[in-house]
């Protein structure tokens, strides 16, 4: 695949997920702060963000898995997940996390599972769609071309 | 005000008669950053690297305070006769601005923030802190005790710059009024207490949360032009005389 239609699938495919609400405006931040000094920013913080958050989700996992779930710590957990993903601009996690949260008020035990089923399905998707977009990114600056601003006219 | 002898001992720009209470040589301003979650500690000092601040960052109040060198159990080891400079591994450059997360295991930034408020040798460094949650009875809370300012997380570039400016500009005007000490009152002075109809018009940062819901007006306020920086921030108006 030539470069031009490289930038041009990069390009559609992160206007998508700002559409589908993957993403929100603080992603656009972090890309804002990315330059020739720290070229790698995005990714070293979006890699931060999958590390802290897988260990979140098996923590959680661990934590609703107890015969006397304490809700407390379900909900520091959650309140990490949401401030985390909210940060990096990932908009589902944080919105799913929300719920969660929510639920973990009401100390209902079914729904805060169905809640963590949830959040574990936002995580992986917006996982794979960041992965996704990194690794064409990869592939237009391996080919020698430039990172196509995302001109968004909402 | 002898912390700050031992700082002057380690600085690593070269002001060595004691006392040094201007800002460096570059004029940068130093920001001690304090958040316990390392997706938000990477962000915040990337945003105040980009503002041209120098970055300390720690992972809990408690670290902040040592790194002040308000540790309460540092504070004793000095007393009963040990050497402090043993110690000077956690006194760094001397801190400009404070900016921590409210909720954090342990000490929270509210904590940290009547800590420093409380300590004659720290009190005037302006103390901005960073929430989730938009709760205008914790953000009245932290102003009361003495925050310089109150950010809605997450934090973008433009809250990061109107923080960074009017810092500046304070330390500027007071060396301007002659000399370290004046210039110390000189933040304290410009504080005003103002009424409460003020309450009711959201400063900037607040409002773009709020209204966050959708991917559009989302990223409006992104592709909008970031808030000028002047000495007169919305949230400022908020703020009360330090209780002295």
């Amino acid at each position: 695949m030539e470069v031009g239609q490289m930038q041009r699938r990069l390009v559609d495919y992160t206007k998508s997920l700002f559409m589908e609400g993957f993403l929100d405006a603080q992603f656009l931040q972090l890309q804002q702060l990315q330059d020739e000094s720290n070229p790698d920013f995005v990714v070293e913080v979006v890699s931060l963000f999958f590390d802290d958050s897988e260990k979140l989700l098996n923590d959680l996992t661990m934590a609703l898995d107890q015969p006397n779930v304490d809700f407390k710590k379900v909900d520091a957990h959650v309140h990490q997940l949401k401030g985390s993903s909210s940060s990096i601009g990932a908009q589902r996690v944080k919105n799913a996390c929300i719920a969660f949260r929510s639920f973990c008020e009401e100390q209902n035990i079914d729904a805060t599972l169905r809640c963590l089923q949830q959040v574990k399905q936002e995580y992986y998707l917006v996982k794979n769609k960041l992965e996704t977009m990194l690794r064409v990114k990869q592939q237009i600056v391996a080919a020698g071309g430039s990172i196509p601003m995302i001109e968004l006219g909402f | 005000m002898a912390r700050n002898g031992g700082v002057a001992w380690m600085r690593t720009t070269e002001k060595i008669d004691g006392y040094d209470l201007s800002t460096s040589d570059t004029e940068e301003v130093h920001v001690l950053a304090v958040d316990d979650s390392l997706v938000d500690r990477k962000v915040i000092e990337r945003l105040l690297r980009i503002s041209s601040c120098k970055v300390t960052a720690v992972d809990s109040g408690r670290r902040a305070l040592q790194y002040l060198g308000l540790d309460e159990e540092i504070q004793k080891k000095e007393t009963n006769g040990f050497d402090p400079f043993f110690y000077c591994d956690f006194q760094g450059l001397k801190v400009d601005l404070i900016i921590t997360d409210y909720c954090m295991p342990g000490m929270t930034g509210y904590e940290l923030l009547k800590k420093v408020k409380e300590s004659s040798a720290f009190r005037e460094i302006p103390v901005v802190i960073m929430s989730s949650e938009n709760v205008i009875a914790r953000i009245d809370r932290c102003l009361e005790e003495g925050a310089e300012d109150f950010i809605v997380k997450p934090v973008k570039l433009s809250d990061v710059k109107r923080i960074i400016d009017y810092t500046t500009t304070e330390l500027r005007e007071g060396e301007l009024r002659e000399g370290a000490r004046a210039k110390r009152r000189g933040i304290n002075k410009r504080k005003q207490r103002e009424g409460d109809d003020d309450l009711s018009s959201s400063p900037p940062s607040t409002l773009s949360s709020s209204t966050s819901s959708s991917p559009s007006s989302s990223i409006q306020s992104a592709t909008a032009p970031s808030s000028p920086s002047t000495l007169d921030s919305p949230t400022r108006r908020l703020k009360m005389t330090s209780s002295e």
